[in-house]
């Protein structure tokens, strides 16, 4: 008899495993967390996620659930009655909301990433100008989203936050190494604002790495190979 | 007298990506204007206004209002206009989930593999690019018969949103099997799918929204062309 019990699979460090943890956390559901070892995938992944063998997997009464933001709106809708809702009510907002989580992990995101693995000063500088961008577009959309309230979803947090704030300490570690703000008080005075609110939310501080730890992490799994 | 609802459409009439709005406002009965954008040529004042971001359709405009990336509008036409017409997303959270799962395996993985196996120049890479769709269409399938558990779509009696999406391509596949002889729809390797794909082009929500197979054979063949002329100017 399949119980009702939630299990996630994922890695401490992952942004992307972060999301279903914050959903979960938001509608007060206990869950199960198996961690992932680094470098090796677990006969329970394989098994859950044949397709991509990767994570997050939410695994739900012995169903699974694959793809972070796909694991998210589950979440939504199967806890409707238990916390408030994470996408906004109207179909128009929805759609805005979802245009900009795919902007984040289409564009956004493999930015980012570049930064920590750009050669010179060339390279560098060109993919800061493009995540530079990407913010001034995302401070916009926030203050165009949150109409004035704490969180792009408005009053709680919701979709959108989860699908960006995730990166808010993969963010910070980039900074730390690039010696380079990104999101600051100066340049994007409201992200930097909801960035506060977001990683100190009880449902979000529990699974929000360290900065410190995940920049040794990053160290490690970016360490380039001894000439 | 009332407001009338305006509705327009930016696309493009090859695109599998601008044919899924327009079948997904067939299934609700929703009148639109429908512009046509010039594909090789420069992009409209309106398209540019209303996708700054990215700048390509398909474009869904509803009072005014700009819904952008093709199945973000296939949902919102569905939640908008949820009273009329069938359900284009399952009801049940697990199900919404199988078919928003499926649809982006085939957006983020299936067809940029066979866009990369059809442009590149490596036989080698062509190859191995098209073990990978086949690959694929075989993963499609049995997706297919657990999901229909038997009925005729992904979404059961009617098209849904896992037809839409995945039927959105049919049309490319069949005009590559007229220009190149190239058979992905295998009856031998996915007799589930190819009956599904010509229950889709057949419905009626469907048939006179996608381009004519011959169309695009034609179509295809221009863009080898341009792609070659462009190759040979370097």
């Amino acid at each position: 008899m399949a119980s009702d019990e939630v299990k996630v699979i994922g890695a401490w460090a992952s942004p992307f495993v972060m999301r279903p943890r914050i959903a979960l956390n938001l509608k007060s559901v206990p869950y199960e967390f198996l961690q992932e070892s680094f470098g090796a995938k677990s006969e329970l992944l394989l098994k859950s996620n044949p397709v991509h063998k990767k994570i997050p997997v939410l695994i739900h009464a012995d169903k699974p659930v694959c793809e972070s933001n796909i694991i998210v709106e589950y979440v939504d809708e199967t806890w409707s009655a238990s916390g408030p809702s994470m996408l906004p009510s109207t179909p128009y907002d929805r759609a805005i909301a979802r245009f900009w989580a795919a902007y984040i992990d289409e564009k956004w995101f493999p930015s980012l990433k570049s930064i920590l693995k750009a050669e010179g000063e060339e390279e560098k500088k060109a993919v800061l100008a493009q995540v530079e961008e990407g913010n001034a577009l995302l401070e916009k959309a926030f203050n165009d989203c949150s109409k004035g309230k704490p969180f792009f979803n408005g009053d709680h947090i919701g979709y959108l936050d989860i699908a960006f704030g995730c990166f808010l300490a993969w963010l910070r570690v980039t900074e730390l190494a690039g010696g380079h703000k990104l999101i600051d008080e100066v340049k994007t005075p409201s992200l930097s604002k909801w960035a506060e609110r977001f990683c100190n939310d009880p449902a979000v501080k529990p699974v929000m790495p360290e900065t410190a730890t995940l920049a040794e992490f990053a160290k490690k799994i970016f360490a380039k190979p001894p000439a | 007298m009332g407001d009338t609802e305006e509705v327009k459409l930016l696309g493009v009439w090859f695109s599998p990506y601008a044919i899924r709005p327009k079948i997904a406002l067939r299934l609700k009965s929703v009148d639109y204007d429908y512009f046509e954008e010039d594909l090789f040529g420069s992009k409209s004042e309106l398209l540019l206004k209303s996708n700054p971001v990215h700048k390509k359709v398909p474009v869904l405009i509803h009072n005014n209002k700009p819904i952008l990336e093709s199945l973000n509008i296939v949902e919102y036409i569905d939640e908008t206009w949820n009273a009329s017409g069938p359900s284009i997303l399952p009801s049940h959270p697990h199900d919404r989930a199988q078919a928003r799962f499926w649809s982006a395996f085939v957006d983020d993985k299936w067809f940029p593999a066979l866009k990369a196996a059809a442009i590149t120049k490596s036989e080698e890479a062509k190859e191995k690019g098209m073990k990978e769709v086949e690959g694929g269409l075989l993963q499609l399938e049995e997706a297919f018969v657990s999901i229909s558990k038997g009925k005729p779509f992904f979404g059961g009696e009617a098209i849904g949103f896992m037809d839409i999406c995945l039927g959105s391509f049919v049309g490319i596949l069949k005009a590559r099997e007229k220009l190149k002889g190239e058979k992905l729809l295998d009856e031998s390797k996915i007799p589930f799918l190819c009956k599904w794909a010509n229950e889709f082009l057949s419905d009626d929500t469907v048939k006179n929204v996608v381009p004519e197979i011959d169309k695009v054979v034609e179509f295809l063949g221009e863009l080898e062309v341009r792609a070659q002329s462009a190759v040979s100017k370097t």
